[in-house]
């Protein structure tokens, strides 16, 4: 084993060590704690390493065994999957620490259960992001959701269980429906499943089945809460904040998109599907998913019910931006994963942070809540910001991409849809900001200081703003992506 | 009248097919677990009957070597078979009524309808048992 | 060497004897013992076995010195060798899995009797899968039909419907024992002999002949039965559900498999020349019956609360799968056929295995409402369970998968988009009843505090060998599939 396969491994197991080590720690509450930040050091430094080593042009992969002919069980790290594991496991860094503020602040039962699933649940996204072939994406997908239905069932409450079927019901069946037979469906006609820049569908499939598998795969891979499979994600709110801010806005929902680009990249292959055409549908559906969400996200007055269909918005920017297939539409959305992913868990931690230390969860209950927390509300604000995508934070730059993709690509009707979309924005991210700074204060608020709670969005807010100037040094691995 | 002949010619066929489904009506229609039994016993001596009449050849005598090249003999081996057949059909039936004599003693009854009535009520029982407890 | 000449027919004969010294024995220890070495000497056996197929390509065993066609043939080839091993592993195993079990769901006097009948079964499958003789099939055809009916019965110490439940196998089972025979009788009218191999040289000769078709409509309809092939499963659900939890587990892993294999035979083996009938008889009837018996038996499983009848259902839908398989007629199908015959047998058996050491452990059979709650007080065995069932999903990673994904390799081959739907759309539906008991027994709170036995670990262990040759298997599937490749190559050549 060379010295990157070993770290590819180590990268690998880690969450998984860091899992076991919840269990075993389980009477040392504080030993407990401390398992998940310092798992989440271990694997961010090692993901650090492997992308700098994918940015060098060396091949890290890992093979294990032949499961059938064409299907290994084997990790190989694309250049996307490099940047979605340093996204993944650099914010679990943060979301763990924030976890442990959060959980304790609400005296939540079952602590340990909570944070080895936690731990699993993240050994699963860096597995999607370091795999391979489909197969091998397919198996931790469903690790994912198998792993996340006990945060999001956490409370026990029947709202809770019922939430958990929605999650699973959806989930599963969307990927055994829908995506197995497309991983199939691609391994008979290729005999492979290996990822490879340029695709791996083989010249003869015929032309007119292409839009028949992709769609197989943008509705088989539910994760990424496209239209009309969108409702788990909501649903999946009642889990703990903790579970919504890492796994819902970041992990699971970006596993999806992520898998969905991966797919449009590396198995359709980038020229294949921008000649044939045969995403121009999911370009409208994904437009649609944007804006209907959007409209849905302004009625609701739930904060985190709110988030969530920003989520499902945002989502499709970076589905909208793998079905334009253009070279700068594919930059800018593998560029979305990552700033999205910073802003909207900036957002939640925010919301947990206003639910643990003020006790209130709807956005008409805000009002002059401002001063109070003032550092929770300017995090939000800022992170707001780079989701509307205003410079100089790094929002601003995935949507700048997408802008031009959807130029180059000639639909320039997907422009005044993102135009729209960022007004949208505007209206339903700043509302409660405004609220709490601007409205007088309607009741009296018992504000505590939890200070795990409160430092992490200041973090991830900061982060925000300095990715706008780091961001050519993330363009080093987007590029690899489309530049042959 | 070739349709006469051919009945006329083949009658042991005929016989053996009125025998067979007289007893497949009787196991699937009869509610006596015995009588069904016995249904069956009919219905797998008219097998018995079908192999050994295909057995036999026209003027053939038995097959028991007589030395003389000219002898027609009848096919054996058929018969053979039947003998092996009927043994299982004796296991058979003898297990079946021993299965009878256990469930008389076990439901005070061997009518199928009866039977039924007191599978489901069974099943309820079982259900109410974990029910009740809720 | 001699033994090794004879391995065919010690395969059958050694249990046969030691049954009948079990039979006399009183002390059921000493029964269990005679019966496990013997079930190891037959996985030894079948080992051996495997070497000599795999050098000699088939192995002819011709009875008392009498060459076929007019003694009677044991024939082992690259067919039948893989369902000979089958059967000695589970039965290795499920001997194992008795030792506990079977003396908690039975009366102590009548266990070295069980065991008699049990070993009998055991030597009337290998009698079945290996022999080649059309008539000698059906003798073993009862064997196995009897001594399965008494063990179902031995059910009724725990359950009084068992007893129905085996009369009712007795009666249909003797009705398609009976069908068979008919055929015969018509294919020895036609053919004037009963050796499978000469059969097929005779059909080839005599072209399409009515009588040889008749009979072997009639043949396949009796072996129909004996599978649990969809119209005429109705014996199967209730005759595994009320059998003592060992008795369901060996029988549903293997009983009908080796009925299958037979059916497979029959139809890609014997028959294969008369080609209208067939390809009439695969695409017409056995693919309608077996999409139906997909649905069905899911779709019947999910509205079920009894678990082991609900599996007996999800068996009916999984036999559906295999028959669907064959009815694709082509090499790939009839090795993903191959294929989930093996995985399905670990599958369902461990299953079996499962629910058996949960209701030993609550006392009563087991219920959708009798479980809740136990699979945190029997967390080893509630895990075996939960990976198990994953497999019969087809989850990646366990041998169920394997078996997708051959099968869908198969349709794909046929560019039918509708089967790859059934496929999926059953195999969705199957996650329902099995997260049904999952949540059940995993996440709902027991109605009153449960009082659990201690896991049986006789019992366990050898539900965790299942389980991890299904984990095995599906991690390295080469041996199985390749085993599945070589039965469809030596049936209808590696088109």
């Amino acid at each position: 084993m060379s010295n990157l396969q070993l770290i590819l491994a180590f990268s690998l197991a880690t969450p998984l060590i860091s899992a076991l080590a919840v269990i075993f720690c389980h009477n040392y509450k504080s030993l407990r704690d401390i398992c998940g930040p310092i798992g989440g050091v271990i694997t961010f430094i090692t993901a650090l390493v492997i992308a700098s080593a994918i940015i060098n042009g060396q091949v890290v992969s890992l093979t294990l065994w032949q499961i059938a002919p064409g299907i290994e069980f084997s990790f190989r790290v694309t250049a996307l999957g490099a940047l979605f594991g340093l996204v993944a496991s650099g914010l679990w860094i943060l979301a763990s620490i924030y976890s442990v503020g959060y959980m304790r602040g609400s005296n939540e039962k079952n602590q340990t259960r909570f944070n080895f699933y936690y731990a699993v649940a993240i050994h699963a996204a860096m597995a999607i992001s370091y795999s391979g072939n489909l197969m091998m994406l397919f198996i931790f997908y469903e690790v994912l959701t198998f792993s996340t239905y006990p945060l999001v069932t956490h409370n026990q409450t029947k709202t809770a269980k019922d939430a958990g079927r929605l999650y699973m019901g959806i989930l599963v069946s969307t990927s055994l429906l829908l995506f197995l037979p497309a991983i199939l469906w691609v391994w008979v006609v290729s005999g492979t499943l290996e990822f490879t820049r340029g695709g791996i569908i083989p010249i003869d499939f015929p032309p007119s089945l292409l839009p028949f598998l992709l769609a197989m795969f943008a509705f088989g891979i539910g994760k990424a809460a496209l239209m009309p499979f969108h409702r788990w994600l909501p649903a999946a709110m009642v889990a703990p904040t903790p579970v919504s801010a890492l796994l819902h806005a970041v992990a699971v929902v970006k596993a999806g998109v992520f898998s969905l680009l991966t797919i449009v990249v590396y198995v359709f292959g980038i020229d294949l599907l921008f000649s044939s055409g045969s995403a121009f549908w999911l370009v409208w559906l994904a437009a649609f998913t944007i804006l209907a969400s959007s409209i849905v996200a302004i009625m609701k007055d739930d904060l985190k019910a709110r988030l969530a269909y920003s989520t499902i918005s945002q989502l499709s920017y970076i589905v909208l931006g793998g079905a334009l297939a253009t070279y700068a539409a594919i930059e800018g959305a593998a560029l979305h994963i990552v700033m999205h992913a910073i802003a909207k868990i900036t957002l939640f931690f925010c919301a947990g942070a206003i639910y643990v230390n003020a006790h209130v969860k709807k956005i008409s209950e805000l009002d002059g809540l401002g001063t109070r927390l003032p550092h929770v509300f300017i995090a939000f604000f800022i992170a707001s910001l780079s989701i509307i995508g205003i410079p100089p934070l790094g929002g601003s730059w995935s949507k700048f991409m997408l802008m031009v993709g959807s130029v180059d690509s000639g639909m320039t009707l997907i422009l005044a849809v993102l135009a729209i979309s960022s007004l949208l924005n505007v209206f339903y991210l700043l509302e409660p900001c405004a609220r709490a700074f601007f409205k007088p204060a309607q009741q009296e608020f018992h504000v505590e200081n939890h200070i795990l709670t409160i430092l992490p969005p200041i973090i991830t807010a900061t982060l925000c703003l300095l990715l706008f100037f780091a961001v050519d040094w993330i363009r080093l691995l987007t590029n690899l992506m489309v530049i042959p | 009248m070739s349709v006469i002949y051919l009945i006329l010619s083949n009658w042991n066929f005929i016989a053996v097919i009125m025998l067979m489904m007289a007893g497949l009506y009787i196991v699937i229609s009869n509610q006596n677990f015995i009588k069904k039994l016995v249904g069956l016993s009919i219905f797998q001596s008219s097998v018995f009957i079908f192999y050994i009449s295909l057995g036999k050849v026209s003027s053939g005598t038995a097959p028991i070597l007589t030395g003389s090249p000219d002898t027609i003999y009848s096919n054996p081996l058929p018969h053979v078979l039947i003998l092996t057949a009927i043994v299982v059909g004796v296991a058979t039936n003898a297990l079946g009524l021993a299965l009878v004599v256990r469930i008389n003693e076990a439901f005070n009854s061997i009518e199928e309808k009866t039977l039924l009535s007191l599978k489901i009520e069974d099943s309820r029982h079982a259900y109410e048992k974990d029910d009740s407890v809720k | 060497m001699l033994i090794f000449n004879n391995i065919p027919a010690l395969l059958v004969a050694i249990p046969l004897l030691v049954s009948a010294v079990v039979s006399i024995i009183s002390s059921a220890r000493i029964a269990w013992i005679l019966t496990f070495s013997t079930t190891l000497v037959c996985l030894f056996m079948a080992f051996e076995l495997i070497d000599i197929v795999s050098s000699k390509q088939t192995l002819t065993y011709a009875f008392g010195g009498w060459e076929p066609p007019w003694g009677i043939a044991f024939i082992v080839d690259s067919v039948n060798v893989y369902l000979i091993l089958l059967v000695a592993f589970i039965s290795v195993i499920a001997t194992i899995y008795a030792y506990t079990m079977l003396a908690r769901e039975i009366a102590a006097e009548d266990l070295s009797k069980a065991y008699a009948v049990w070993l009998l079964t055991i030597a009337s499958l290998f009698g079945l899968s290996m022999t080649g003789d059309a008539f000698n099939l059906f003798v073993f055809l009862e064997i196995s039909a009897l001594s399965s009916v008494t063990l179902i019965a031995l059910g009724a110490g725990q359950d009084r419907r068992a007893l129905i439940a085996a009369y009712n196998y007795l009666i249909i089972g003797a009705i398609g024992a009976t069908f068979y025979v008919i055929g015969v009788g018509y294919l020895y009218a036609a053919t004037g002999t009963l050796n499978l191999v000469n059969i097929i040289e005779r059909l080839n000769e005599l072209g399409t002949n009515q009588a040889a078709i008749t009979g072997l409509a009639f043949m396949l309809a009796g072996i129909m039965v004996k599978a649990g092939i969809f119209p005429v499963h109705i014996w199967l659900p209730a005759a595994y559900s009320y059998a003592p939890s060992a008795v369901s587990s060996f029988l549903s892993a293997v009983a009908t498999k080796v009925a299958i294999y037979y059916f497979a035979r029959l139809l890609f083996g014997i028959f294969i020349n008369i080609t209208q009938l067939i390809d009439f008889f695969l695409l017409y009837v056995l693919m309608p019956v077996s999409v139906i018996a997909i649905f069905y038996g899911t779709i019947a499983a999910i509205y079920q609360t009894d678990i082991k009848r609900l599996f007996a259902l999800s068996s009916i839908a999984q036999i559906g799968y295999i028959t669907f398989a064959f009815s694709l007629n082509s090499h790939s199908g009839i090795s993903a056929g191959f294929i989930h015959i093996v995985n399905h047998a670990l599958i369902k058996g461990a299953l079996f295995m499962a629910v058996g050491i949960f209701a030993v452990g609550i006392g009563k059979r087991a219920t959708m409402v009798s479980l809740r709650g136990v699979g945190r007080q029997m967390p080893i065995t509630f895990a075996g369970f939960v990976i198990a069932g994953l497999a019969l999903i087809g989850v990646p990673l366990t041998a169920g998968f394997i078996s997708k994904l051959y099968l869908f390799k198969a349709i794909f081959e046929t560019g039918n988009v509708f089967f790859v739907a059934v496929i999926a759309i059953s195999s969705a539906l199957s996650v329902l009843y099995l997260w049904k008991i999952f949540e059940v027994m995993w996440l709902q709170e027991p109605a009153q505090p449960l009082k659990i036995e201690k896991e049986p670990t006789v019992a366990y262990i050898s539900l965790w060998l299942m389980v991890i040759t299904i984990a095995i298997f599906g991690i390295y599937s080469h041996g199985v599939s390749s085993s599945g490749m070589l039965a469809a190559n030596a049936l209808v050549g590696s088109r």
